[in-house]
């Protein structure tokens, strides 16, 4: 542990680099997750409404796609 | 006779784009979490010192990478353009559109820990220099885009319009990249990608080769992810427009 607490003189600067690279990309990873989450839950909701888009309505002539949630 | 399509041209389904990514990502994040451990351990405890820099060079671990996907992103951002308005594939400006806020954010971490860098071993955070000022200009270029997606609500009139600017944009990468041979400036030449052998002691060139790895796959999990993402909102708004169409339909009927 010794080799990581002492960085000499210019720790700061290379805490703050690694603090900064940590925020960011720790930031960035939880919204695009958090973001990915809320449209698929929207999209099983809309589904479990029974709407359905032209496309998969034209697939099956039945009107139904068999498919209970949003495709993953 | 029908042509079937190539690999490429199945991956532009988002039926099936959503299928293998869903399979490919559990892996890609798993070799994402490994490659950052291992490189987080070379970095801290077996990488030594630089003979001039001292302790400082650890910055460059995490700098160099960002510095690369900084680039990266916006050379897949440009390509996916490209794609975009030959083919007016949907899934290409998916892609596009999915790649900015990560490029972005790779942008403003290689000019934050270039800033933290730069002080203590050039005595100032920043320089007006070539460098410095093309790649703060990708950023904005990021910055730009992403507001450009933002403000045009029609996603294949944005696709269009970002499609261009983002080519347009592109003539900053190759001065990005050549600025430090064709002008002179603070900032170092290429130390690794060079014609002759790379500049740099292995003890050191292995735990950067390891951290740039960790932070492509990283890239590319969250950009797998963020694709999947935009894939699923689109679906999400056609089937706000088809429910909207249905409850007119219905209204009409009653009237």
């Amino acid at each position: 542990m010794n080799a990581i607490l002492d960085l000499g003189q210019h720790a700061g600067f290379i805490w703050a680099s690694y603090g900064a690279t940590l925020i960011l990309l720790g930031g960035l990873i939880a919204w695009i997750r958090a973001d990915a989450r809320h449209q698929l839950r929207l999209l099983d909701e809309l589904e479990a409404q029974g709407v359905q888009r032209r496309s998969a309505r034209a697939a099956s002539p039945q009107g139904k796609r068999g498919k209970g949630k949003a495709e993953r | 006779m029908v042509e079937k399509p190539g690999f490429f041209g199945r991956l532009a389904n988002p039926s099936i784009f959503l299928k293998l990514s869903g399979a490919v990502l559990p892996w890609l994040t798993g070799l994402t979490v490994v490659l950052m451990l291992v490189g987080l351990y070379l970095v801290f405890f077996v990488a030594p010192p630089d003979y001039q820099q001292g302790e400082t060079v650890k910055i460059m671990y995490i700098h160099v990478p960002s510095a690369w996907l900084a680039m990266m992103g916006y050379a897949i951002v440009t390509v996916a353009s490209i794609g975009s308005l030959i083919w007016r594939h949907p899934m290409a400006d998916v892609a596009a559109k999915s790649a900015l806020p990560i490029g972005a954010c790779f942008t403003l971490l290689a000019l934050i820990t270039g800033s933290l860098w730069g002080k203590p071993m050039w005595g100032t955070y920043w320089v007006w220099d070539a460098r410095l000022t093309s790649v703060l200009i990708l950023f904005f270029l990021y910055l730009g885009l992403m507001a450009l997606w933002q403000a045009v609500e029609e996603p294949s009139r944005a696709g269009r319009a970002a499609a261009i600017l983002a080519i347009v944009g592109s003539v900053n990468l190759p001065i990005i990249k050549f600025s430090v041979d064709w002008w002179n400036t603070l900032h170092q030449p290429a130390s690794i990608t060079r014609l002759d052998a790379p500049a740099i002691h292995s003890s050191i060139l292995i735990p950067l080769l390891v951290m740039a790895a960790a932070f492509t796959a990283l890239f590319f999990v969250l950009h797998l992810t963020a694709m999947r993402a935009e894939v699923w909102r689109r679906r999400v708004q056609a089937l706000r427009l088809t429910q909207v169409d249905a409850a007119r339909a219905g209204e009409g009927a009653r009237a």
